[in-house]
């Protein structure tokens, strides 16, 4: 049950998904405008503004919750601006929560956009010998996709997964993505398109990886005693039950972006709970309940194998059975428990600062049953969870 | 220009003259290791050290996973024009208990490599620059067989 703690989520907007190229604060208006309108609330009325910076349009200070205050218009409301990586939005949404949480706040805006270059994602440029991002992509080439396929790779020799199992997760959320307007890429594809599909990184092609991609969404959130005298009833509002950013626990053993070596486990023993694991294990001990709990789950699926990672790190099957459960239809719309009924990035893209937000949206639409066409049944509980670079674990629980 | 001169495409990571090694750094309070070798605090949280000494690891190891790259990867990549496939690797290093990626030997591709299998660090060019310089960079090989003479 959701207790006075549990924030409630006001209103949701975002502008599509798509490539553009378009500056990036014309798409945070159209998301901001919206979850404004879907608030009923005027601009003048949200006391804080958590933005979540991008990096690649200039530098972190320019790309922040300023930039969007400023857009929209100066209205003396207090700020932050939070870059971590593709947990930037849910860093926003904690500093949003804990300033409300604190008292300084009674409603919130978190707002985050994004304009990407195509291709491949690159280090800003300068030569920067001390920075690990640099020096992956100088030293080895090692792309985001290689990072990927190394994981890809773990889950077929050991696990025993195949490429078709990957390509599943494709089919799914592109069959989800159809029927969702935000989406980019509103095309459902088939086992049969993989064959085609140009390797990247083996074993990964084209279709197991999310593109990059401009959009932009934003999230108001109040206090239930705020929302009760907006809407004279908290009765069917959408509540925040968990909002966990984690970092790993020494030594993380587990190779993961952007780092060229895992930590060591010759002295110190690896911890019981992996990263990612306990990434979720946080939230659901800050929410009181557990992945039976699910109604439905957005997952970062930056590839399609590391979807299958996520349904083992959020606990809906044992380690080593992600394929079992794609293959068997139970994270599908109209399974049991529907994995990225938005189409997941796969038919988003990613556009960093904004995705855990547009996670947010949808499952607040979910939550609302507003998600016409990839609505979930009776969605009760959604999760969110996804991971920033050096470390940002994130994961977001809402409930009904 | 001889051997032992190889320009290393980046300072302290690895030795440029035989044998091959990369370079970590160990705590000397409790002596887990670190790489990239860096100076500075132990990364062991129950550690107060703040003395990491550099240190040889292991020449060998085990494939932990890999990958082959069959795009260009972008600057600040020197990518060969035309740009031809190459395999990383994640290799397993058992005494260090730490996982390192790397280049593959050039011409060793995915096909020709499986988790667990035994590699050791070579090294090979990672680019020329504008002066003609070759710059160096640690690979995974598979490991020569064991001396039969």
């Amino acid at each position: 049950m959701a207790t006075e703690r549990d924030l409630v989520v006001l209103g949701v907007g975002m502008h599509p998904w798509g490539k553009w190229g378009r500056n990036f604060v014309e798409y945070g208006l159209v998301a901001a405008k919206a979850a404004l309108a879907d608030a009923g609330m005027a601009w003048r009325d949200i006391q804080f503004v958590a933005g979540a910076d991008t990096i690649r349009n200039g530098y972190p200070g320019f790309v922040a919750g300023s930039t969007f205050s400023q857009a929209m218009g100066w209205t003396g409301a207090q700020i932050s601006s939070s870059y971590a990586a593709c947990a930037s939005g849910a860093q926003g949404m904690q500093s949003a929560r804990a300033q409300i949480l604190a008292g300084f706040a009674d409603v919130a805006m978190v707002i985050g956009a994004d304009t990407t270059p195509k291709g491949f994602f690159a280090p800003v440029g300068g030569e920067r010998k001390e920075d690990p991002d640099w020096q992956r992509f100088h030293l080895l080439g090692a792309t985001n996709p290689a990072f990927f396929a190394l994981n890809a790779r773990r889950r077929i020799d050991v696990f025993g997964d195949t490429p078709d199992d990957f390509a599943m997760v494709k089919v799914k959320n592109s069959k989800a993505g159809v029927a969702n307007p935000y989406a980019r890429f509103r095309k459902e594809f088939t086992l049969e398109d993989f064959a085609g599909s140009p390797i990247v990184s083996d074993p990964l092609r084209l279709l197991d990886i999310c593109a990059t991609s401009d959009g932009a969404a934003a999230v108001i959130i109040c206090t239930p005693e705020y929302a009760k005298a907006k809407l004279g009833t908290l009765e069917g509002t959408v509540r925040i039950r968990a909002v966990a950013n984690t970092t790993p626990t020494y030594p993380q053993i587990r190779l993961e972006l952007p780092d060229i070596a895992t930590d060591s486990n010759a002295v110190v023993a690896a911890p019981a709970l992996g990263f990612k694991d306990s990434v979720a294990h946080n939230a659901y001990e800050q929410a009181g309940l557990g992945p039976e709990d699910l109604s439905c789950a957005e997952v970062y699926d930056l590839s399609t194998a590391l979807e299958l990672d996520w349904y083992e790190n959020l606990g809906l099957c044992a380690e080593g059975e992600g394929a079992s459960l794609v293959r068997s239809g139970a994270t599908a719309l109209g399974g049991r428990v529907p994995v990225n009924p938005s189409g997941g990035l796969s038919s988003f893209g990613e556009a960093i600062p904004a995705q855990a937000i547009a996670q947010v949206c949808e499952l607040t639409w979910q939550l609302r049953g507003q998600a016409e066409g990839h609505q979930v049944e009776g969605a009760k509980v959604g999760l969110a969870i996804n991971q920033g670079l050096f470390g940002h674990g994130s994961c977001t629980i809402l409930s009904k | 220009m001889t051997a032992t001169e190889r320009v290393p495409a980046i300072d302290g990571w690895f030795t440029t003259s035989e044998p091959y090694t990369l370079i970590g750094a160990r705590c000397t309070a409790c002596g887990t290791y670190v790489f990239p070798p860096r100076s500075g605090a132990c990364p062991n949280p129950d550690c107060d050290s703040m003395e990491l000494e550099p240190t040889p690891l292991s020449r060998r190891g085990t494939v932990w996973s890999y990958t082959e790259n069959h795009y260009a990867p972008p600057a600040p990549y020197v990518a060969a024009e035309p740009f031809e496939p190459y395999a990383l690797a994640a290799v397993q290093l058992e005494a260090e208990g730490i996982v390192i990626l790397g280049q593959v030997a050039k011409g060793v591709m995915a096909a020709d490599l499986e988790i667990g299998m035994e590699v050791e660090v070579d090294l090979q060019v990672l680019y020329r620059d504008t002066d003609g310089v070759d710059h160096w960079i640690w690979t995974w090989a598979p490991s020569a067989p064991e001396a039969s003479a």
